[in-house]
Formats: structure tokens, sequence, C-alpha cells
């Protein structure tokens, strides 16, 4: 019962003030450190053979997103800073990906 | 004598067609450009991959466990950032002063830590004129390195500049919310070059 109205009164501080509680902050924390931890374990489990590519990548892209949502706080503020960044990420993976089909594949 | 109304600061000051502070917008904007910068340095060390002639190679020099320790210092850091400036709106400035300055030494032992793989890595014989490997490696991690020293030097100035009477205010927050934003920047940088430069880097297959 108390552990619902803390709860409440965490979520009411979040909407209030338009950013996570420090509770919040240390949760992500959390996740992330937990994250990296199955990232290097994953790294030695050899028998994981080619699919660790995508596992890990996939483990890389949820920490990415986690810090840019709750930390840099996109996921609560306005769209536009969204829109800015995601728009240079969408430039970046095209210069990545334009670089390495030219010089791996077309010479 | 009548007194010259006080000048608003930070988010108050903010008053623009969009209703965004273009502060704000412009460290995004540039975010998103140093996103640019950093994919292309990705890219050169991917695309040289595996195509160095002569050692050391990734798997001679890279030590995953100490990489992994110098990595968890760094998400810590950007958790201690968003505390301080959590603690700074709440207009806590002694634990704003005390997180800013965990997440700037948090910052100095990530920077440790890489100072001690370089010299490390030299000693075995890599440097930038090695190989395409050395060259590729130390260009794009220095390059992270040097945005992780202009980090903590911002910290540490608005650590010394809290103990000026009006220089770090809750109404001022903006100027801690950039140096934020620029601060978990380099981490996620650092999530990417984790996994592509040193996980991938050691994994046979992926060359």
């Amino acid at each position: 019962m108390a552990q619902r109205a803390q709860a409440a009164q965490h979520a009411a501080a979040e909407v209030h003030t338009g950013h996570p509680t420090p509770k919040t902050y240390f949760i992500v924390a959390m996740i992330l450190s937990a994250i990296t931890a199955v990232e290097v374990a994953i790294f030695y489990a050899t028998w994981l053979g080619y699919g660790i590519i995508p596992v890990l990548a996939v483990l890389s892209t949820v920490k990415f997103a986690m810090v840019a949502m709750f930390y840099m706080h996109l996921r609560y503020d306005n769209r536009l800073f969204s829109s800015l960044f995601v728009g240079g990420l969408a430039l970046a993976f095209s210069v990545v990906f334009a670089l390495i089909g030219l010089f791996r594949f077309f010479v | 004598m009548a007194q010259a109304p006080a000048v608003p600061h930070g988010d108050a000051a903010d008053e623009t067609t969009t209703g965004l502070s273009h502060r704000k917008l412009l460290m995004w904007a540039f975010l998103g450009s140093d996103c640019m910068f950093f994919g292309s340095l990705i890219a050169t060390y991917l695309v040289y991959k595996g195509k160095s002639i002569s050692g050391p190679l990734p798997e001679d020099v890279f030590s995953i466990p100490v990489t992994s320790v110098s990595t968890f210092v760094l998400l810590m850091s950007s958790m201690s950032m968003v505390m301080a400036y959590s603690a700074l709106t709440r207009g806590n400035i002694k634990g704003f002063r005390i997180w800013i300055m965990s997440t700037a030494i948090m910052g100095m032992t990530f920077l440790a830590f890489q100072t001690f793989e370089f010299r490390d890595f030299v000693q075995e014989g890599l440097t930038p004129r090695t190989n395409l490997f050395g060259t590729t490696f130390f260009t794009l991690t220095g390059f992270h390195g040097a945005h992780v020293t202009l980090g903590v030097i911002w910290l540490l100035s608005l650590f010394f500049y809290s103990f000026k009477r009006g220089g770090v205010t809750a109404e001022r927050s903006l100027d801690v919310d950039l140096a934020a934003l620029y601060w978990h920047f380099v981490d996620i940088v650092w999530i990417v070059i984790f996994t592509v430069v040193y996980l991938f880097g050691v994994f046979e297959g992926f060359n």
C-alpha cells in the first residue's frame, strides 16, 4: 500500500517537473550497468558464433537510446531537439554505410 | 534612486519565436553534427579493419576487462551528471557541487584508463604510424578522449563558478543542462566505440 503511494508520488513528480526523478535516473543507471555486464558476458560466449554481432548491436542500441531518452531528456523535451539529433544521427549512419559500401564492396 | 530591473538569465531569458531556448537548440544542432564527425571516424575504422599487413592487431592488444571497467565508470558519470542537474533544479547547490565534482572525477578516471591503455599499446609496439589499425584506432579514440577532456574542463569550471554568488543557480540551470547534454553525448559515443571497436574488434569473424 505504502509502496503504491510512493510510486504514485514518484510518477506525479515526473509529470509535474517534466523530467525524471533521481530514482528514475538511478534505475536507468542500474539497467545500463546490467546491459554492459551482459555485453561482456556475451563476448565470452564463443558458442554464439556470428550471432554475437546482432546481439551486441541490439544491446548497444538499447543503451544508446536509454541515455538519449532519459539522461538527455529527449523523451520529455520538445520534438525539435529530437529531430535535430536524429537527423544528424541518420546522416552519420548514411556516411558509415556509404563509406563501407564504397571501400569494402566496390573496390 | 531607482534600481535597474534584474535581467533574467537562462531559461527565463529565452523568449523566442519557437518558445525554445536558442542555446539549447544550437547545442542539439552541434551534437547532431558531432554524430557525423564520429560517424565518419568509425566508418574509417571499419573500412580499414582487417587490412593491416603487419601487427599488432586488435586481438593482440585489447584488454576487454580493463575497457569494461572504464566503460562502467563513464556510464556512472552520466548518472552523477543528471543527479547534479536534478539537485540544481531543486535548489540544492551543495548537492550540485558534490555530484558535479563526482562526474569530473569519474571523467578524469576514464582519461587515466585511456592514458594507461595508450601507454600499454605503445609498449607493445602499436603507435598511430605502425599500421592501419593503429592510425584509425588512435584517431578515433584520441578524438573521443579530447572530447572527454573538454567536458572535464567544462564541469570543473561549473564547479568553481558555483562558488561565485549567483554564478550557478536554479534559475540559470540551462548552463548546466548544456554541459550535461555534451557529457551524455560523450557517453553515448563511447557506448558505440566500446561495441564496434573493442568487442567487434576482438571477434575474429568480424573482418
